[in-house]
């Protein structure tokens, strides 16, 4: 379910390098807490993303929540068909439906994020 | 596993999570939001139909003698007009004239009328009841002697048909009757908060499993689906009715919340009138429909902006998924509020443009 590759956060967003290139998406437990994505809200090109804080959101037929960068960077690279297809997150939240590319300014930071198995252990902790 | 500590939960809450539904605190109460997707929800209902647990929602009795007259002393609609059988939107207010809550008023004889009642507005309306009785009547709280499902939807007829000797072809809209489903005593109304055609079962919680079950297989032949509240609400908005909390609260009298036509002002007094006779000449706010023009979302909460001026607020908003438009309703100032206004919702930061519009924004068409 959760690739071995990808590293994760506890806001439920994933990350996962190429080079200096982190590609970033919310994961499955999140497009399915979230319900049918009805909006994406994403940074530009250019833009600086500062790990931790809000790069953009994610909106439900119910609700509106936050995107938080799991890294610092620069965003070389937006994900503009969710503009037309944010739906795309709901079918296929690790693929087709990533939502930015992100230069890392420190390629060394996404080794602090969580692994495929710690973070299957934490949504499993907060599941009920 | 257990309910998180204090939220309550209905006769269904084992069944919503055998379903696997996302569940979410709805005033108090423990309820499914969704199943698999408000959106196929949403539509099962606009286009065959839809099962609703809606037994949080609370029931009190009102019996006696002088029934009737707690009944048009509490609520601002006529109670005097309904016959046995009927039904009636209504509403309790304040002596201020904002609103106690909305409810539905059935009458069941004419000592005996049954009030459908908010969930969360359900025990501080029998106290509004009980403290402003001077009638002979008696208030009941009866909220736990029932369950209620809600059947909505243009196949709801031919579902429930199947389980009730009662020929609902007889229920017209805003009636009911006694009697069984899966032979079992039940209450059906023709009422919902949908648009669409459908029915409201009140039944002992001891049946609501059965209940539940049987309408699910009588409704397979239409692809019948369960529906959480999230579907409930954007039904609702798109029929523009009102959600107590959003619409309407103590802050709102029924002219600014367009409810004029359920406030009978010519009848005998009614606990509220005197504030609605200065109220009715001094609105300055009205609820208005509008539908983004920009891109972008309108929440519950939001501002909203007239030439980029703070005028009002938006009382429920989000995407429709009938009309694929993102839709909301506003309190703005009575001058603004008319259809084929421009407006502007603040987004996070951001005023994005918005037009009012005529509602409700979906109506039923006749069948």
């Amino acid at each position: 379910m959760y690739p071995e590759e990808f590293r994760y956060t506890k806001e439920h967003e994933w990350v996962t390098v190429s080079g200096d290139i982190a590609t970033i998406g919310i994961t499955d437990y999140a497009q399915k807490e979230l319900g049918d994505i009805v909006y994406v809200d994403l940074p530009r090109v250019g833009d600086a993303v500062v790990a931790g804080k809000t790069m953009g959101s994610v909106e439900s037929v119910k609700a509106i929540s936050d995107i938080y960068s799991p890294v610092t960077g620069e965003v070389v690279e937006v994900n503009a068909t969710l503009a037309e297809a944010p739906e795309t997150v709901n079918r296929d939240p690790h693929g087709e439906a990533w939502l930015v590319k992100v230069k890392l300014a420190d390629p060394e930071e996404i080794n602090r994020l969580l692994s495929a198995a710690e973070y299957q252990s934490y949504i499993e902790a907060t599941q009920r | 596993m257990d309910q998180p500590a204090g939220l309550r939960a209905t006769p269904l809450n084992a069944i919503h999570r055998r379903l696997r539904a996302r569940m979410v605190d709805f005033g108090g109460w423990e309820m499914p939001v969704f199943y698999t997707s408000i959106l196929e929800e949403h539509q099962a209902v606009r286009q065959s139909v839809g099962l609703f647990d809606v037994s949080h929602m609370g029931e009190i009795v009102i019996r006696g003698p002088e029934a009737l007259r707690l009944v048009n002393y509490a609520a601002t609609n006529d109670a005097g007009r309904l016959t046995p059988g009927r039904a009636q939107y209504s509403a309790l207010l304040y002596e201020h004239g904002g609103f106690v809550d909305d409810i539905l008023v059935h009458m069941v004889a004419a000592d005996h009328y049954f009030l459908c009642v908010n969930a969360a507005n359900q025990e501080k309306d029998y106290r509004h009841l009980k403290a402003i009785n001077r009638f002979d009547a008696e208030v009941e709280y009866a909220s736990d002697r029932y369950a209620q499902l809600a059947v909505q939807g243009p196949r709801a007829e031919a579902t429930l048909q199947k389980l009730t000797p009662l020929d609902l072809t007889t229920i017209r809209y805003y009636h009911f009757a006694d009697g069984e489903l899966c032979g079992r005593p039940a209450r059906i109304a023709r009422t919902g908060y949908t648009g669409e055609d459908g029915f409201e079962i009140y039944i002992a919680p001891e049946e609501a499993e059965l209940a539940w079950e049987a309408i699910l297989e009588a409704g397979a032949e239409f692809s019948i689906r369960p529906c959480g509240l999230g579907a409930r609400n954007t039904l609702r908005l798109e029929a523009k009715m009102a959600l107590y909390g959003h619409e309407i609260d103590a802050s709102i009298n029924p002219f600014e919340a367009d409810l004029a036509w359920i406030v009978k002002m010519e009848k005998r007094d009614f606990h509220g009138r005197q504030a609605l006779l200065g109220a009715r000449e001094s609105v300055r706010r009205k609820l208005v429909g509008f539908e983004m023009r920009g891109r972008g979302i309108a929440r519950d909460g939001y501002d909203v902006f007239l030439e980029g001026r703070p005028a009002g607020w938006v009382t429920s908003g989000g995407p429709s998924p009938t009309l694929n438009k993102n839709i909301g309703l506003a309190y703005l100032p009575l001058e603004a509020a008319e259809p084929g206004r421009m407006i502007q919702v603040g987004i996070r930061g951001q005023q994005v443009e918005a037009v009012t519009v005529p509602t409700p924004f979906y109506k039923r068409g006749k069948s």
